[in-house]
């Protein structure tokens, strides 16, 4: 049976590993590389790596980080932050991860998803979408850390980053990122059913029964934790965890993604 | 004493993260993309990311392909990983050109099931169809699972080619070996410890 894969989505700041709240307020974590090893020696399924100050500071990729990084980390990696060219994404890979996330440069140039599609697979290209609610009712699609507002919404995006050649799409709650208070299982149902390609549900998780119900309710193929991991609870300090394997697998028994056996 | 492992870098492989598992599990590692360098190996490790036919063209334009053959049929020990392994097949649905035909076989699309979404990505679990030297060690192990990312299914044509096998959906060869000569479908250099066991039986294999 496949299971549902979990993924630590930690977020770079400057070189320094933080976690934000709404996007907003980045808190301090640690070392990236020694938390990231924590990671790899608990042999967590797969790994997202996003750095956040890359797109705001208009520099490049931490080259020298993220080769710390692949050279430690013997799993799944995908990074996202920065990335305008396919060059880049040459880099990415060439490196030592497999799968690039693109979010802010994709709402300029989406054909940047179909070239590295076309290259590398789709298997290998990670539509990033950030979701916030307005005020008044609706949501719209944001990028560059919720700073830039788009006039689409979730589901239309997330049709046309598949048909632009996205293999993949992480599904970020502007509104929940950070908060604990469970997915935006609403959104995340909506996008799942719009699209053939699996959807990664980010932002709001607080326990494994959030993670349970982003795929029974949800339908989301995986989840991604970012507080959850990096903080012992809501509140308290920085404590690098993951769920036990079989707690998790015990709960997600019997779910969409591990019905097969 | 053992000689590198030469990885074929054809430009379709994620030679980076396998260059750093080896190096993790101290085995040393060369990276050539002729046929002269092929010719002298005394391990193989053809990897592999993409669609068969236009992995076989550059093989086939780099001249790679008799030399990888010979090799693997001189008793060299020889790897494809991903859709490496697939190449060592007689050809696949997904193209037209034919595979390198070192182990009968084929490899098959995923036939559209229920909620189940192709590729076929993430963790999955796998047994043990055959010994082989390269899963020895799982025989300590209560459960083996390992990163899978594909669309085509193999199956080989004779079952004592299945090493390890695996379900999704169906059920499919998630590692062949015959001979000198193995697959493995998943990514070994991005499984954990599970992975690195698999590589550094390989490395240890005499040659």
């Amino acid at each position: 049976m496949l299971r549902t894969r979990v993924i630590p989505a930690l977020l770079i700041d400057r070189g320094a590993l933080v976690k934000t709240r709404n996007f907003a307020g980045k808190h301090y974590v640690g070392d990236p590389c020694n938390t990231l090893r924590i990671f790899n020696e608990l042999e967590v399924d797969e790994l997202v790596v996003l750095d956040i100050s890359a797109t705001p500071q208009k520099r490049e990729p931490d080259w020298e980080l993220m080769r710390d990084i692949a050279s430690e980390c013997f799993m799944p990696l995908a990074y996202g932050g920065g990335l305008r060219t396919f060059e880049q994404a040459q880099r990415v890979f060439g490196i030592g991860f497999e799968k690039v996330v693109l979010n802010s440069h994709a709402h300029d140039r989406p054909e940047l998803l179909r070239e590295i599609a076309e290259v590398y697979g789709s298997q290998a290209v990670v539509a990033s979408i950030d979701v916030r609610r307005r005020r008044f009712g609706g949501e719209q699609v944001v990028s560059q850390s919720a700073r830039r507002r788009h006039q689409i919404d979730p589901v239309a995006w997330a049709r046309q980053v598949e048909a632009f050649g996205a293999g993949e799409i992480l599904l970020t709650s502007v509104d929940r990122e950070g908060t604990w208070t469970g997915f935006d299982l609403d959104l995340v149902r909506r996008v799942s059913d719009a699209v053939g390609i699996p959807v990664i549900a980010h932002g709001g998780a607080g326990g494994v029964h959030d993670i349970v119900a982003a795929v029974v309710q949800g339908h989301a193929s995986s989840v991604a934790l970012g507080s959850m991991v990096v903080f012992q609870k809501q509140g308290c300090g920085v404590l690098v965890n993951f769920p036990e394997r079989r707690e998790l697998e015990t709960a997600l028994a019997g779910t969409k993604a591990t019905a097969d056996a | 004493m053992t000689s590198p492992i030469l990885i074929i870098d054809y430009g379709m492989g994620n030679i980076g993260s396998l260059r750093n598992m080896f190096k993790r599990v101290g085995a040393e590692t060369e990276v050539a993309s002729d046929a002269g360098s092929i010719a002298r190996a005394g391990k193989l490790l053809l990897p592999g990311v993409g669609a068969f036919d236009a992995a076989m063209r550059r093989i086939g334009d780099l001249g790679l392909a008799p030399a990888i053959c010979d090799r693997a049929r001189a008793g060299v020990p020889t790897l494809g990983i991903c859709l490496g392994m697939q190449l060592l097949l007689d050809g696949s649905e997904e193209g037209r050109l034919p595979g390198l035909g070192l182990i009968p076989g084929r490899a098959r699309r995923f036939p559209p099931a229920a909620g189940l979404k192709v590729p076929h990505m993430g963790w999955n679990v796998v047994r043990q169809a055959q010994r082989s030297a390269l899963t020895d060690w799982m025989r300590g192990e209560d459960e083996t699972r390992f990163y899978f990312v594909h669309s085509y299914a193999v199956q080989t044509e004779r079952p004592a080619d299945a090493v390890l096998k695996c379900t999704y959906g169906i059920e499919f060869d998630a590692a062949i070996g015959r001979d000198n000569v193995y697959g493995a479908q998943f990514h070994p250099e991005k499984s954990h410890r599970f992975g690195m066991a698999l590589l550094s039986a390989f490395a240890k294999l005499p040659c």
